[in-house]
């Protein structure tokens, strides 16, 4: 059923509306993985439509690492009858169609219908009329309710990644799908940005810039712009994290001496000092329950990962394998946590099992891993990497086995974070 | 001059007596002594740097030098022409002994003209992960500002900020190019 090859799906074809400065590669490698294989056909009428929905829904099946699409030249909406037969021979268990129609405001009626070939029955279907820049938002949301029909996990297809590019001697701060096209530039700056960070409802980043000759916590609304500095004291104020209720923000300070975190209220009030010690202490996470903090600590000599209950109380290490350990981040059910492990020179993406206590588990073979952030399912993870020399950024699956690579013409991709659900 | 001498070889002696700690973040910066010919000079003085021959002071400024200003930065252009690079080993933060005659220089003008300003701004090699790097950045600055506080600077005459490894002077992922972006600059604004 599955070969074990590397399958290179190039979708360039459906980035016809926006600048193809950025696309996912998807390649497929390991063994194992069961894959649901799924015949998309071509919606009616999409190709009259600036965005190519059916490409996009398998693109984003397929880089889920759950999905195998089938090959086709069929052309189906929602209405028509499936000859399930000639479905089931060509190896399909479940069959997508639809159409997409322009409306007479210029807005565009998406439909489709899901069906399970192997029962030869329907699964459902959704009608959506959006306006043409959200084609893409419609096809991302089709690709949600396949995903969680058949995993009866939710989908994060239509959930967005923020990203930091540096090209031409600018940064810029993006904001794209989660499959990284129709980026769109929230900030611009010839001086660099890192460390964003959304609010729990998706409304805000909060990042540090370098704007003003030193390292400065701001936030900004992502549909408006607004900005304010929230961290700008004396010396340096960065690695902002956002508790889960959005109320409060912990971030690293430098203002008494050393970098150590502090907690703040979302608009900078109420600061209060969260570690005292005489090491480094920094990249704060909240737990999913907003009860500790996950942080990154040289106090035992070298970097490491530890836990502390925002209630006072004793400090946990967790991480103990390998002499740098950075950059964690915990998975919404709180049971994951993927970091960066240095072993030799090689900077990996790790996972460990909080529960279980388990093992590291390297996720990766490269060497210049960086930043992950999960995706909101906690399916996926986003990474930054190098690629011959290019800084890309990949997802993969928590086996490892699934990988998906976003790269840039003519940028450096770095920092990526994944949205929570919504927009 | 001399009583700055005098101050540096009590650092250096509070430095032995604490077993040359490469922690900084108690009151004695840890200053190490080593000769600065051979394996030390590593990043140190010559090519491609903003200036070259840290090594002496302000007295042995070479006369030729010229100061670039650089107009591609936001940055406001340091108008002194003190020596204001400070080189670090791999993740040390440690003052070596051949950037003492640049520290000595800079707090000598601090405490002369109160007015004065100075940004200490730290900064690591690419190697590791953004935010370690900028606390590892502040690290090296806080290790200058301390040596220039123990000098006589004024608490808020100096601000110690980092960059991590976001402003490397050099391009390249060698060890000739990492030795040169680990450092700490000077800059008067």
């Amino acid at each position: 059923m599955l070969k074990t090859k590397r399958a290179f799906v190039c979708i360039a074809a459906m980035c016809v509306a926006w600048p193809a400065w950025a696309q996912f590669r998807v390649e497929i490698s390991g063994v194992g993985a069961t894959q649901l294989p799924i015949a998309i056909v071509k919606f009616r009428d999409e190709d009259k439509a600036p965005q190519m929905v059916s490409a996009i829904i398998r693109a984003d099946l397929e880089r889920s690492g759950f999905f195998r699409g089938v090959d086709n030249q069929a052309v189906m909406d929602e209405i028509g009858l499936p000859a399930m037969s000639e479905w089931r021979s060509r190896a399909a268990d479940a069959l997508v169609a639809g159409s997409v129609s322009r409306l007479a405001d210029g807005r565009y009626d998406v439909r489709f219908k899901l069906w399970d070939v192997v029962k030869g029955s329907e699964l459902g279907g959704q009608s959506n009329t959006v306006d043409v820049a959200d084609l893409r938002l419609a096809a991302h949301r089709i690709a949600d309710f396949i995903y969680e029909k058949l995993t009866g996990d939710k989908g994060v297809f239509s959930t967005r990644i923020a990203y930091v590019t540096k090209g031409g001697g600018r940064f810029s701060l993006r904001v794209s799908d989660a499959d990284g096209e129709g980026g769109q530039v929230a900030l611009n700056s010839a001086e660099p940005i890192i460390s964003p960070s959304w609010s729990p409802d998706g409304r805000e980043l909060a990042y540090v810039s370098f704007e003003s000759q030193k390292a400065v916590v701001y936030s900004q609304v992502v549909s408006s712009g607004a900005r304010r500095a929230i961290a700008n004291f004396r010396g340096s104020n960065s690695a902002p994290a956002w508790s889960p209720d959005g109320q409060t923000l912990a971030v690293t300070l430098s203002r008494d001496g050393g970098s150590q975190i502090f907690l703040m209220n979302r608009n900078g009030d109420n600061l209060r000092r969260l570690t005292s010690s005489a090491a480094i202490d920094t990249e704060p996470v909240f737990s999913p329950d907003g009860r500790s903090i996950y942080f990154v600590s040289d106090r035992g000599g070298s970097p490491q990962i530890y836990r502390t209950s925002l209630g006072g109380g004793s400090v946990e290490r967790i991480t103990f394998a390998n002499s740098y350990n950075i950059s964690p981040a915990i998975s919404p059910d709180g049971r994951t946590l993927a970091y960066i492990s240095r072993l030799g020179g090689a900077f990996r993406l790790h996972t460990i099992d909080l529960g279980a206590g388990g093992q590291p588990q390297a996720l990766t073979s490269g060497s210049d891993d960086e930043s992950p952030s999960f995706a909101p399912n906690g399916k996926l993870i986003i990474y930054a990497t190098r690629d011959q020399g290019r800084e890309t950024l990949m997802t993969t699956t928590l086996d490892g086995k699934i990988k998906a690579r976003l790269s840039a013409s003519g940028s450096d991709v770095r920092e990526p974070v994944w949205s929570p659900y919504g927009r | 001059m001399k009583s700055m001498q005098h101050a540096f070889i009590a650092l250096a002696a509070a430095a032995l007596l604490a077993g040359c700690s490469s922690t900084p973040l108690d009151a004695n910066v840890p200053v190490e002594n080593r000769p600065t010919d051979g394996q030390a000079g590593a990043g140190g003085t010559g090519a491609g740097g903003t200036f070259g021959g840290a090594g002496a002071g302000a007295a042995g400024a070479a006369q030729s030098r010229v100061v670039p200003v650089d107009l591609t930065k936001t940055d406001s252009v340091a108008v002194s022409n003190l020596p204001r690079m400070v080189y670090f080993d791999f993740d040390s933060y440690v003052i070596k002994d051949e950037y003492r005659g640049t520290v000595e220089a800079h707090a000598k003008a601090l405490v002369a003209d109160r007015k004065l300003r100075l940004t200490v701004e730290g900064h690591t090699d690419e190697r590791g992960g953004r935010e370690y790097n900028l606390a590892l950045g502040q690290k090296r600055a806080e290790a200058v500002l301390k040596a220039l506080s123990l000098l006589g600077a004024g608490a808020g005459q100096v601000e110690a900020v980092s960059f991590g490894e976001e402003r490397p002077a050099v391009q390249g992922s060698d060890e000739a190019a990492w030795a040169k972006n680990r450092r700490a600059e000077l800059n008067n604004r």
